[in-house]
């Protein structure tokens, strides 16, 4: 049960927390078969956006597609689309690395448990680790196993917020790998995170977000890092 | 409905599984009904005479502070890691998961009476065995009336800085009415000769409590846990 799509469009998209605007007027079309980096300085707005795409945010004006449907009108149908990996990873500690994956793969009602766990673990480098508790992996460890967990029910839209933290080199590399299979794939990757370094060579395309505004939208290149610097220096003068 | 059904008992089993690894819940609860209905035995029974009707008193007051606990700690946990976003997520209907955590905290609170029930019984000679069916009847109608409130309150305050404050303030004055029924319920088992015409009015009042607030909550759930 899922809604399938190829790009997401955000138009003319606000959200209010109080009186403090978190985003405004955000316009953005993220298409199938791309990696799109959201950079941006603290409280610029990138989480809050991750949430309404990841549709536990309702805006406060403006709307998100999905292809031709809205997440109002598709309901748990779109979720099954959609996967998240957050700031926090959404993992149990208290549940070994399987436990965590076959929870979640039953909650989103994948078949064959078992060999997409197996898979899963396989893919987060863990299957020496499986039945360990996830409260005795290291930080990369668990962002490894919270990438997997996302991907369990192969979304079509991935957000993934700060996914770089706590990444040795070898797993910073592999993700990037990771990520790149499924731009080939033909997903939708909308990375929000501070990493330049990975993120020059990783994004097809980069939005900068700037006190809830669109700052620019374009293709990545070599500059992105003075650009970026020149964002953020703009948002603190 | 199937579905419906198959979510909540995978969220259920998770949360009972956590809780036989970390018996975090279940000890608080336990250890602070036991100690709650001691305290109250030894100001309450003299001489071996306990106050007239107190034991039903006591048991629900025990119940409703055992079931405070064991709501706020369920969701507690769900906030730590941030894990109700991942079920928020999850392509199912969100009531599911409210069902789900629902079963999971009645099977606690089972577990509690289970322990809390004779211990009442000894300590305020309470003679419950006499009508244990209409007693399980009344605890059954009870638990689940205050429970489908106090996990919807739960889950609503998860993010709020004053939860641990506002679920009593928010739960104790809607789930009144439940304990009453509960209270008076089982004060009329507790008779000379158990009052079961009477039993049964508060058991059927406490099903019709139990109709509503698990309909409302339902209802509720899903534009209440969007943000």
């Amino acid at each position: 049960m899922s809604v399938d799509f190829d790009c997401v469009t955000v138009d003319n998209l606000s959200r209010n927390f109080g009186r403090r605007r978190a985003l405004n007027r955000v316009n953005l079309t993220c298409r199938a078969g791309e990696i799109v980096g959201l950079l941006g300085p603290n409280g610029a707005g990138k989480s809050t956006l991750l949430a309404i795409l990841s549709t536990l945010l309702t805006p406060s004006s403006g709307e998100v597609r999905y292809g031709s449907v809205t997440a109002i009108a598709s309901g748990a149908a779109l979720r099954g689309s959609l996967g998240l990996l957050g700031h926090d990873l959404y993992l149990y500690p208290e549940l070994t690395a399987r436990e965590n994956l076959e929870f979640f793969t039953r909650l989103y009602g994948c078949p064959d448990v078992s060999a997409v766990v197996d898979a899963a673990l396989g893919r987060a480098m863990l299957r020496e680790r499986a039945d360990d508790l996830v409260s005795g992996f290291s930080r990369g460890m668990r962002q490894r196993l919270a990438l997997e967990r996302a991907l369990l029910h192969q979304p079509r839209l991935l957000l993934l917020d700060e996914p770089f933290t706590g990444l040795d080199d070898a797993s910073g590399q592999a993700l990037v790998a990771r990520l790149r299979g499924l731009r080939d794939d033909g997903r939708i990757v909308l990375v929000a995170t501070h990493d330049l370094d990975l993120a020059e060579g990783l994004l097809d395309r980069v939005a900068i977000l700037r006190d809830g505004r669109l700052w620019m939208a374009e293709s990545s290149s070599a500059s992105l890092r003075e650009r970026y610097r020149d964002a953020v220096a703009v948002a603190r003068a | 409905m199937t579905q419906f059904l198959r979510v909540a008992w995978i969220v259920m089993r998770k949360d009972l599984t956590v809780e036989v690894r970390s018996r975090e819940i279940l000890y608080t609860t336990v250890f602070f009904a036991a100690s709650c209905v001691l305290v109250f035995a030894f100001a309450l029974v003299r001489e071996g005479r306990p106050m007239e009707d107190a034991a039903a008193g006591i048991l629900w007051i025990a119940i409703a502070f055992a079931g405070t606990l064991a709501l706020g700690r369920t969701f507690e946990r769900e906030r730590q890691t941030e894990t109700l976003r991942a079920l928020m997520l999850a392509p199912s209907d969100r009531p599911a998961i409210y069902v789900g955590k629902l079963l999971g905290i009645l099977l606690l609170l089972g577990v509690v009476e289970l322990v809390l029930v004779p211990m009442v019984a000894l300590l305020f000679n309470a003679p419950f065995g006499a009508s244990l069916g209409w007693l399980i009847a009344l605890l059954a109608g009870g638990t689940l009336g205050f429970v489908s409130v106090g996990t919807l309150f739960a889950a609503m305050l998860v993010r709020a800085r004053s939860r641990d404050v506002l679920l009593p303030v928010l739960l104790y004055p809607i789930t009144i009415p439940i304990i009453i029924a509960g209270v008076r319920g089982t004060v009329a088992l507790l008779q000379a000769v158990p009052d079961e015409p009477m039993a049964r009015f508060w058991a059927a009042l406490l099903v019709f409590f139990d109709v509503v607030f698990v309909t409302l909550a339902l209802w509720t759930f899903e534009p209440l846990m969007t943000e």
